[in-house]
């Protein structure tokens, strides 16, 4: 078996997934970080969750909301007429609410820390609100943003429990990687679980030593 | 003090006791509700308590040549115990068919399995993966044999095991799944529209084979526990799970 079609569905799944989480993200962490609320520890309770809960019960509940009979899936069946477990786009949806923290958390940080009166005087001197988180947060906060990117990049990769529950192991839709390891392994074709491991314990140490590299030139910077 | 937190420390360590007569069954996942039936039974007669470790036929097979601490396999196929035989994992000798299976088409949703199964736009079909579940094998067996593994592939999703398979296709995230018959008396299943059971010549025959496995040579219950299965109380609880028995 071809070696290289379930890892390249893994990256185009970790790419895809990096991207919503990047657009959705970051006005999430951007709020954690400015809001008084009360209701803030609740909100960082649930992105957080993901880290906490096994897979089986973040699987359990999307198979059932993301089938076609399911709240998500139901309404997704009438807008493209497919369900969405079992697909590409479902394990998208899936890898994104598993990945969540691990977006939001690092930006969320690097908000938290930027000096208040960078964006005040931004503020003052007339720039709109947009204005000031894109040309002065944003710059201040390229850490955050790179940790957020990576992480959550390299954790979709890493990704079993839930796919393994709502992907249905479909070979070039869902068949990830670290299932089509598992598959080699139950069955017994150690050759090529082993090509597919050390190729993805590379990859792993390869993206966080590079992500440490960057984090290390932006402080010293 | 200092010596009584050491010994609730080494107790934590230790982990639970061992039973002083326990047996470890690995039961592939089509039986293990009839496995649970009767080694409660089994247990009740002999005083002999059971352990039951559920799995695709291949996974616990993989998982017994590496060392899986496990007395008695009870698999979906003739082909793994007689692997383990030769290879020495499991006694020779010892190997018996337990139980015939049977394939069953089985939706929630459609009136007409065959239809279903035959139409290219009837939605997902769910089997176990047949690398590692003999029931997955069979049912692309026949799938082949009557040309519909072309239509079909591009629909079909894979459970781990027949338990998941079933699963897909009981939550109506797949509309049709080849199951087990004796998964049909599960107790939370949903009413079904269809169900269809293969005739046995369509596919090639699940024969279930039980084996001692080497570490229980010299254990007398595990002995007992593989007679059991071939008992009358063993036949009845079989029959009721919708299995063959040869006698």
């Amino acid at each position: 078996m071809n070696i290289f079609g379930p890892m390249w569905l893994s990256v185009q799944l970790a790419l895809v997934t990096t991207l919503v989480l990047v657009l959705i993200g970051t006005p999430i962490a951007w709020w954690l970080s400015q809001t008084k609320l009360k209701l803030k520890p609740a909100v960082q309770a649930i992105v957080a969750m993901p880290i906490v809960l096994p897979p089986t019960v973040l699987g359990f509940y999307l198979l059932i909301l993301l089938g076609p009979d399911g709240a998500i899936g139901g309404w997704w069946v009438q807008l493209t007429g497919s369900a969405l477990t079992f697909s590409f786009t479902g394990l998208v949806v899936a890898s994104c609410v598993y990945s969540l923290p691990f977006a939001v958390q690092p930006m969320q940080n690097a908000f938290e820390s930027l000096p208040k009166q960078h964006l005040e005087r931004a503020w003052t001197l007339g720039a709109s609100r947009l204005d000031a988180f894109f040309s002065v947060a944003v710059p201040l906060s390229v850490r955050g943003f790179v940790s957020g990117i990576v992480l959550s990049f390299a954790h979709t990769l890493g990704e079993f429990g839930v796919v393994l529950m709502v992907g249905g192991n479909i070979p070039g839709e869902t068949r990830v990687v670290s299932i089509a390891i598992y598959d080699h392994v139950e069955s017994l074709n150690y050759a090529a679980a082993h090509q597919m491991s050390l190729l993805l314990i590379g990859f792993a140490f390869v993206v966080l030593a590079a992500m440490f590299v960057i984090n290390r030139r932006w402080s010293e910077g | 003090m200092r010596t009584r937190a050491f010994l609730i420390l080494l107790l934590l360590v230790s982990g639970p006791a061992p039973a002083g007569d326990e047996l470890t069954v690995a039961v592939a996942s089509n039986f293990s509700r009839a496995a649970a039936e009767l080694s409660a039974k089994f247990a009740g007669e002999t005083g002999i308590t059971v352990r039951i470790s559920n799995g695709s036929t291949g996974k616990l097979y993989a998982q017994i040549l590496n060392g899986a601490p496990f007395d008695v396999f009870l698999a979906a196929d003739a082909e793994r115990p007689i692997l383990l035989e030769r290879s020495g994992h499991a006694v020779a000798g010892s190997r018996t068919t337990y139980a015939e299976g049977a394939l069953v088409l089985w939706s929630g949703a459609a009136n007409d399995c065959l239809a279903a199964l035959g139409d290219e736009h009837g939605g997902r079909v769910a089997l176990a993966n047949p690398q590692t579940a003999p029931y997955g094998k069979a049912a692309i067996e026949y799938l082949s044999a009557e040309g519909l593994w072309d239509s079909v592939s591009r629909r079909a999703v894979y459970g781990e095991n027949i338990n998941q398979a079933l699963q897909f296709v009981a939550t109506g995230n797949a509309a049709i799944g080849f199951i087990a018959k004796s998964q049909l008396s599960a107790p939370q299943l949903p009413k079904a529209a269809c169900t269809w059971e293969l005739p046995a010549s369509s596919h090639s025959s699940l024969e279930q084979q039980a084996v001692l496995l080497a570490r229980a040579a010299d254990n007398k219950d595990a002995r007992r526990f593989l007679d059991y299965l071939g008992s009358e109380a063993a036949h009845e609880v079989l029959a009721r799970h919708g299995y063959g028995v040869s006698r």
